[in-house]
């Protein structure tokens, strides 16, 4: 009898586990699928009470008119430009960085490694007066230069998660390479680099989700529509909706979907770079 | 020092001089001349005045919504931040269990958090629209009339609270208790199920000590977030409404860049600062007590 009584309550504690999974993933989801809905709507539709699940008939077009309500389009290339060269500036700087970190041996290195750490928490407010002050004096503003540029001198997240990855890389195969008298630059090309690709991939992503999201910087150093990128044209694109009283709910979803869309994309084709690289965070030694 | 050992430490230098030449100029230059300017009149054009601790006086003296914005700030942190860390747990410890389908779990609890932040915000003011939003649906469904969420003062913070942990709960504090939770030696739960402990036991002095590195770790980086609350915000309200969202964030933002009084907002980011590494050093300093080290990480 008793060892029935366990499997029943076996059992029962298995339902339970999975009913709260499964509430609990509907929850996360559930907006998701409010706003796709919401997005393949009419403005009438949007707007009834109480609000449809369902629209009546799916309105892909919809997704069309946000590329002629706001130019989108240019948008999105702009976005591509910063990613790019940003992106690369970030991930080949803080890889330099990183070996100089890992492996070799100067004065005042784990001091210096702490300062790179302890700029992370420095708040933004702190910094972003004087930094602005100084991008004006070199006329930067309204140039993509703030969002590129800083990112050539090292990303401190970037540089730790790098720092981290290279210094399991055993030693004794750049010991081997300097011993056949290859420089430091050639065996950080031949050995390290080539050894680090899943984590060059995972900085790689989180440079270009970094850049694509980023709302700070262009909403304080870009003025001209033209030169907008994707976050703050959607924010532009809500507030003339907004301030127009123009009938465009639906289409805000859209275009928000259409700005979520690049990431859970990348997320889906790189997913072990993602989780590889957030442990690595989270494993401080 | 060797010969060989100068040439190294040289080669060194030059491997993080990009470092070097970004810290000086976008960190340790910026941040100096933020104290410096604290003690100025600054409009953004002509000469920086200097005017003493002025600007600091009348913060603490005159200025009506600096206290009200530090306020706003603690209580968005005081909430968010244990309802974060306790759902974050909750989640790992869920899907740390034997399941089938546990990937695909994960990635459902994880894709929220990369929703960027503009299109998040906008994403929640529709799902809580007082009529046609999501929440409100559902509540009328079960028989609630919910509120008027980000339209009114009361439940604008709680508003941005709810969005913050949609987002956040499933994402990368999620991943990192999971990887601490798998990291935990089955041995240990053996041992305790021996000694006769109870679920409830089992948490508390076997896993919970055994993370505890990586919460102290999410922690602190979860209260300097939370206090740096700015953007959610900015987009979805401006501060409002009647500023019920004025965080110190946004104060500093608006008086720098919409008043341009570059002075005074540094000065207010200097109190923020101070306000951020006291709150860090002090959860340092209680982390001693509950925080277990395995003797030697590696």
């Amino acid at each position: 009898m008793t060892g029935l009584g366990v499997t029943v309550r076996r059992y029962l504690a298995t339902a339970l586990l999975y009913t709260v999974i499964i509430v609990l993933a509907v929850g996360f989801m559930l907006p998701y699928v409010f706003a796709l809905s919401s997005s393949l709507k009419t403005h009438a539709e949007i707007h009834l009470f109480p609000p449809r699940w369902l629209p009546s008939r799916f309105r892909w077009e919809n997704y069309l008119e946000v590329f002629v309500q706001v130019p989108f389009g240019r948008f999105i290339r702009n976005t591509i430009v910063v990613v790019l060269l940003a992106g690369i500036g970030e991930i080949v700087s803080s890889a330099v960085v990183a070996y100089g970190f890992a492996r070799i041996r100067f004065p005042g290195r784990d001091f210096m490694f702490i300062l790179v750490l302890s700029t992370m928490m420095l708040p933004w407010v702190v910094t972003i007066i004087p930094t602005f002050i100084m991008f004006k004096y070199l006329r930067w503003l309204d140039t993509y230069k703030p969002l590129i540029v800083p990112g050539y001198f090292g990303v401190p997240y970037f540089v730790f998660l790098l720092r981290q990855f290279f210094a399991t890389i055993p030693r004794a195969l750049d010991e081997a390479a300097t011993i056949d008298g290859a420089s430091r630059l050639r065996t950080f090309v031949t050995i390290i680099l080539p050894l680090s690709k899943p984590a060059l991939a995972t900085v790689a992503i989180f440079a270009a989700l970094g850049k694509w999201n980023e709302f700070m910087g262009p909403l304080i150093y870009l003025n001209t529509e033209e030169k907008f990128t994707v976050a703050l044209g959607l924010r532009l694109f809500q507030r003339t909706a907004s301030a127009g009283g123009k009938p465009v709910d639906q289409l805000l979803m859209a275009a928000s979907i259409i700005t979520t869309a690049p990431a859970i994309l990348l997320f889906f084709t790189m997913q072990q770079y993602f989780v590889q690289g957030i442990v690595m965070t989270g494993i401080k030694g | 020092m060797t010969k060989g050992a100068v040439r190294e430490a040289v080669e060194g230098y030059v491997w993080i001089s990009p470092w070097i030449v970004g810290f000086v100029a976008f960190v340790l230059g910026p941040t100096v001349a933020s104290f410096a300017l604290a003690f100025t009149s600054y409009p953004g054009i002509g000469p920086a005045n200097f005017i003493g601790l002025e600007n600091y006086v009348r913060i603490f003296t005159y200025d009506d919504l600096f206290y009200g914005s530090v306020w706003k700030t603690f209580y968005y942190a005081l909430a968010s931040v244990p309802l974060g860390l306790a759902g974050s747990m909750f989640a790992a410890l869920l899907l740390n269990q034997p399941l089938r389908l546990r990937v695909l779990f994960r990635t459902l609890f994880y894709l929220p958090s990369l929703t960027p932040t503009v299109a998040l915000t906008i994403l929640w003011l529709w799902i809580l629209q007082p009529q046609m939003g999501l929440v409100n649906h559902l509540l009328r469904m079960v028989g609630i009339e919910g509120p008027g969420w980000f339209g009114t003062r009361t439940w604008a913070i709680p508003s941005l609270i709810l969005m913050g942990l949609w987002a956040g709960i499933g994402g990368g504090r999620m991943i990192i208790f999971l990887a601490a939770l798998q990291g935990v030696p089955e041995e240990l739960y053996e041992a305790a199920e021996i000694d006769g402990a109870n679920p409830v036991h089992k948490f508390l002095h076997v896993t919970f000590p055994m993370v505890s590195p990586a919460f102290l770790f999410s922690m602190i980086m979860g209260v300097i977030g939370a206090l740096n609350v700015f953007q959610t915000a900015f987009i979805a309200t401006e501060g409002g409404p009647a500023r019920a969202t004025w965080f110190l964030a946004l104060h500093i933002y608006f008086n720098a860049f919409r008043y341009l009084r570059f002075g005074y907002a540094s000065a207010l980011a200097w109190i923020f600062l101070a306000i951020v590494l006291t709150l860090t050093i002090l959860q340092m300093q209680w982390s001693g007590r509950w925080v277990y080290y395995e003797t030697e990480m590696g």
